[in-house]
């Protein structure tokens, strides 16, 4: 490990009763992509939200780039840029006018011209914000985050409510960043974001990492098993799937039985042929190769619903 | 310093580019002007200069609609938001809604005198560096008065609301629509307690009456608003929300309160010891010498207002 340019250290955070971030830990190296992976409302935002110095936290510690964000607030937003959640520029602000005005907020700051080509918006520099569709609005959203050529990005849920086409793009220019080694944190709920992009994920939930490292150690960990789901016509008991061949787990997940396998023909040889003896009927049945969803579901009991 | 301005230029070019800033900052003060220069002057010069002061006023005081309802609208729409993770402060934010909110209402009071000039034929308009003193600050803290509503309402209906609430009083009681004179004596009364009060009468005596800025209850009017100008960016400074699901602390609603106080000991103080009801009462009168204007009979009140 070289030298971490983000730590959390125990984050803990509470809004009234309810109970945000309960004790999340991870540090994020220079040039690597962090991604904090779990369904909504599992404490991601609240975590990027005291990153940026946006939220003061209950208890824990946490810098970045040597700075505390709630003590050095000033000094820290000179050195972060952020693509956040529900947020938005005024309708009758132009696309170059919100650059050049958030640009000229920064000491370090970035040719707008260059990032308004960089990420094809050229043709919309005199558009109104309101004219904008989705993903134009999202492309200006992470232009506007790279304004003052920062040390660390927060992109917040970066293709939430975008079409897969646009998050395709969105891709594309997150992955351009990656190459150039910036630093980025970012939030997700969509697998495929998660394992495209990121260098290392936190994968959380109700406030806690459950399971954290490469997409590939985690998904290791979780056996290097394949995923068999299958719907059935009557309900199995309990534990009779997880004596089939090659099983490693098996678990009834919203009326599918979820199987972990470490050989799938052999476990669908023996299913078929345990569901006849039992006079039961297979309705449909799915493969498909590990991913972090299954290691979600291995440490949670949950599906992480796209 | 340079994100206050980059802000400032930013807030007047958005509010130009909206319509609704057309109406309340160039159409309804100029509504205004007429009706009062044309209909309740009937275009005698004397009288245009006299209503001169209330139809400023009004301009003036109409500032804290505008900068209410688009800070509302910034935050509730996540774009406060957007401005907190950059360097720029609440200090900043709020300073530029203030000084944008005055270049863009300055030339429609100056349009209001070349008016009363031009069509009118008001030839003098008294103390002009009191005038614009006192036009200043009445803008100012009537914009502060604006970030108050929004730091202490949660949503834009509320801020309507509170606004309606506020406007009716300020116009009404004030001297800005019926001239104090006009108004009961009960009514008088209450009028010492409203900062409008002071913004419309500091004008009256400063374009009609000429006083000048060291005239006493000029300088009753300067010094009063100074304060509760002060006191408002103060207290909105402290309040101001970037988050939308931030809700007001209750306590906020109490220190809002508090900035009446100022006001509550001048107008005891003013009812005790000041003229005020009488000045207006006599350059009330000093128009119904030697030209017929026509206030109806069942509002006029004694020759001699006691004191």
């Amino acid at each position: 490990m070289g030298n971490p340019i983000l730590q959390v250290e125990n984050l803990v955070k509470s809004y009234g009763d309810v109970q945000a971030v309960r004790g999340v830990s991870f540090s994020v190296e220079e040039g690597e992509v962090f991604g904090l992976l779990g369904p909504n409302g599992a404490g991601k935002t609240s975590t990027v939200e005291i990153l940026e110095g946006l939220r003061d936290l209950d208890s824990g510690r946490v810098s970045v780039c040597g700075l505390d964000p709630q003590r050095d607030s000033q000094a820290l937003k000179h050195e972060i840029g952020a693509a956040l959640q529900s947020t938005s520029l005024p309708d009758k602000l132009r696309v170059m006018e919100a650059l050049r005005l958030f640009s000229s907020f920064y000491k370090r700051r970035r040719n707008p011209e260059e990032l308004l080509k960089r990420f094809g918006l050229e043709e919309k520099r005199n558009a109104f914000y309101s004219q904008l569709s989705g993903g134009q609005k999202q492309r200006l959203a992470l232009a506007m985050a790279l304004v003052n050529d920062p040390k660390v990005l927060f992109f917040d849920e970066p293709t939430a409510g975008l079409d897969p086409q646009v998050r395709r793009e969105i891709y594309d220019i997150i992955e351009e960043l990656k190459r150039e080694k910036k630093t980025i944190v970012m939030t997700t709920h969509y697998i495929e974001e998660a394992e495209r992009l990121c260098d290392r994920v936190a994968i959380v939930d109700h406030g806690k990492v459950v399971a954290l490292g490469t997409p590939r150690e985690l998904k290791a960990h979780s056996g290097g098993t394949t995923r068999i789901e299958v719907r059935l016509a009557k309900p199995e008991p309990d534990g009779a799937l997880k004596k089939l061949e090659g099983v490693a787990d098996a678990r009834e997940l919203d009326g599918a039985y979820v199987i972990h396998s470490h050989r799938p023909p052999k476990t669908i040889v023996d299913l078929v042929k345990h569901l006849e003896a039992e006079g039961n009927e297979l309705v449909s049945l799915e493969i498909a190769s590990p991913s972090l969803e299954d290691v979600f579901i291995e440490m949670t009991g949950r599906r992480l619903r796209d | 310093m340079r994100n206050f301005a980059t802000l400032t230029r930013m807030r007047i070019q958005l509010t130009l580019r909206n319509k609704m800033f057309l109406f309340f900052t160039v159409l309804m003060p100029f509504a205004f002007f007429f009706l009062y220069a044309g209909v309740f002057a009937k275009g005698q010069p004397m009288v245009v200069k006299f209503f001169l002061g209330p139809v400023v006023a009004l301009t003036v005081m109409g500032s804290f609609w505008g900068l209410s309802a688009a800070l509302v609208m910034f935050r509730e729409q996540g774009i406060l938001r957007r401005f907190h993770v950059t360097p720029v402060t609440a200090g900043d934010m709020l300073a530029s809604s203030i000084v944008a909110n005055y270049v863009l209402m300055f030339p429609t009071v100056l349009l209001e005198f070349l008016f009363a000039r031009s069509i009118f034929h008001v030839n003098n308009f008294g103390d002009l560096l009191a005038t614009f003193i006192l036009v200043s600050i009445g803008t100012v803290s009537f914009a502060s008065l604006g970030l108050v509503v929004a730091s202490v309402t949660n949503t834009m209906q509320e801020t309507q609301v509170i606004n309606q609430l506020l406007w009716l009083p300020l116009i009404f009681l004030s001297g800005a629509t019926f001239p104090l004179a006009f108004l009961p004596h009960v009514v008088q009364n209450v009028s010492l307690f409203l900062p409008a009060t002071y913004l419309v009468q500091g004008l009256r005596r400063s374009i009609f009456e000429s006083a000048p800025i060291w005239d006493h209850n000029v300088l009753v009017s300067l010094g009063s608003l100074v304060f509760w100008a002060v006191l408002t960016f103060f207290l909105s400074a402290q309040l101001f929300r970037w988050e939308p699901e931030v809700k007001v602390p209750r306590k906020a609603k109490l220190l809002v309160v508090a900035t009446a106080i100022p006001f509550l000991l001048l107008g005891f103080w003013e009812n005790k010891y000041g003229n005020i009801p009488a000045q207006a009462q006599s350059a009330f009168d000093s128009l119904n010498g030697p030209q017929k204007s026509a206030p109806p009979p069942d509002a006029q009140k004694g020759p001699d207002s006691p004191k």
